[in-house]
């Protein structure tokens, strides 16, 4: 098989996967979720939870009818061939894994309200690039629901505030969510850059796996503070009250300028699709997110 | 809180809807119609024109979802159709109550003031099935029984679905004014201070650059 096919299957397949099977990562941490919920409404939601997972997993449908609006997260080594096609290719994945899994068509024009019927559309899907040291392609698929992208927001904090700014801005936007990003959530924080970098760096913290630590110890205290004051809320599975409120809380920061304290925050529904392969230059396929998966 | 279990069938009346409180457990067989936003508007369009809608929503149950279907040989499957965030709704839904009878609400995240007050006038009720949960959902869908308003995609048009046992769907807005949303919402509320005075957070070292 040629590269650029390569690629496109591999993308396919991990679009697959990632809709169909969530990482072990995340089934764990729901599982254990499931067992320490006090609350029986929020217990019932999580049994739900957990036979729906199973279910997508042994029909090969995907678990949520909101199979998102898809971005690809690249990190490629600069002589890896065919980059400059890379945008092409995925296009070309993002349509056939509509008709062949298939995937909701979630693409629209904002103006017309056109459904291009195909996933595919103007900055859509949309691709962030790292170039990096290696002898590798790695692709990440990131089908995201619009329930929890909508409850993601962004606030220029006075610096002066700081954390207890910030933490008042997570907490408050994590009730006034409720239940509407379907927890027990991921929740990505951004902190600093200008706002776009706050963002961004939000939504790469939710692609951390669950059981990676972030090297900064200061990081790690802060995660574990504001997961904590998190699920003190009692907002709990979908809103209706219990101990999970969130499975994980992550933080990714840039340093900020002296006038500027950007906080970005991202929601991640339960269902936190992601999938990530790497491609080497020799054409073996390794599969990251789920472990000892064969691509092809 | 206590988990009664009720079993309903369309066309739901009122003097069933009246006995449901916040936190009972419903299962629903019968007919369930799906309605997202762009539906909505367009029942208050052609309401407002008086022009007859082409399904029937008196008694009905109403679901806020925007399904995964494929056609196979000319039949519409259900692959995957949870709930949709009823908030985007909340605009529309206390006039859809008010014209057209709906007695039982499903979505998830819950609804407004507006909502809930045209639900205590009219003897309606939201139920939340578990956002996500959707091969669970499809699951009790028997079939599709037609589909209409196609022209605004597969996730917005308007599916009638013949539905067994779908459920449990856990009633968080009642038609006596009470909102599970709102009460656990209030209480988070309430212990917000508390939270965020509390902090073990020791002393964060300058950052090394790599």
């Amino acid at each position: 098989m040629n590269t650029e096919r390569l690629i496109e299957k591999v993308a396919v397949n991990l679009l697959r996967l990632a809709v169909t099977e969530l990482p072990p990562d995340v089934k764990e941490a729901l599982k254990n979720a499931y067992n320490k919920e006090r609350s029986q409404i929020g217990k019932a939601q999580l049994k739900a939870i957990l036979d729906n997972i199973r279910l997508a997993e042994e029909k090969g449908i995907p678990l949520c009818q909101d199979t998102g609006l898809i971005s690809f997260y690249i990190r490629a080594c600069s002589k890896f061939e065919h980059l400059e096609r890379i945008e092409k290719i995925l296009q070309r994945a993002v349509m056939q894994a509509t008709v062949e899994i298939p995937l909701r068509p979630n693409a629209l024009d904002p103006f017309t309200q056109k459904n291009t019927n195909n996933n595919v559309g103007r900055h859509v899907p949309h691709i962030h690039w790292s170039i990096i040291k290696g002898d590798f392609l790695e692709i990440t698929a990131l089908p995201k629901g619009g329930g929890s992208e909508n409850m993601c927001a962004l606030r220029m904090l006075k610096p002066a505030e700081g954390l207890s700014g910030l933490k008042r801005f997570i907490l408050e936007r994590v009730v006034e969510a409720g239940g509407m990003p379907c927890p027990p959530t991921i929740i990505g924080v951004g902190i600093g850059g200008g706002s776009d970098i706050a963002m961004e760096l939000a939504k790469m913290a939710i692609l951390r796996p669950l059981d990676e630590r972030h090297p900064d110890d200061f990081v790690v205290q802060l995660e574990q503070e504001l997961l904590e004051a998190v699920n003190k809320t009692g907002i709990g599975p979908m809103g209706l009250g219990g101990d999970s409120t969130a499975l994980a809380l992550r933080i990714e920061y840039a340093h900020r300028h002296p006038a500027s304290y950007p906080v970005a925050i991202a929601f991640q529904c339960w269902a936190a699709r992601r999938a990530t392969a790497r491609i080497y230059a020799d054409g073996s396929v390794e599969c990251l997110s789920h472990r000892d998966r064969s691509f092809l | 809180m206590r988990m009664r279990e009720v079993e309903l069938h369309t066309p739901i009346l009122e003097g069933e809807t009246r006995k449901l409180k916040i936190g009972d457990r419903i299962f629903i067989s019968g007919t369930l119609v799906t309605a997202r936003d762009a539906a909505h508007k367009r029942i208050m369009k052609w309401i407002t024109e008086k022009k007859s809608l082409p399904f029937s929503l008196e008694g009905s149950a109403l679901y806020h979802c925007g399904p995964l279907v494929r056609k196979v040989e000319e039949k519409w499957i259900v692959l995957a159709a949870g709930p949709t965030t009823s908030m985007r709704m909340e605009p529309f839904e206390a006039d859809v109550i008010k014209n057209l009878g709906v007695k039982l609400i499903i979505g998830k995240g819950g609804m407004g003031e507006k909502t809930r007050d045209a639900m205590k006038r009219y003897g309606a009720v939201y139920g939340v099935f578990t956002g996500g949960a959707a091969v669970l959902a499809a699951e009790h869908i028997e079939k599709v029984v037609r589909v209409e308003w196609l022209d605004l995609g597969m996730s917005d048009a308007v599916w009638i679905f013949e539905v067994k046992r779908f459920g449990p769907i856990t009633v968080g807005m009642d038609s006596h004014g009470r909102s599970l949303y709102e009460e656990v919402r209030s209480g988070a509320l309430g212990r917000l201070n508390e939270i965020l005075e509390h902090s073990t957070l020791k002393n964060p070292k300058p950052t090394k650059l790599s």
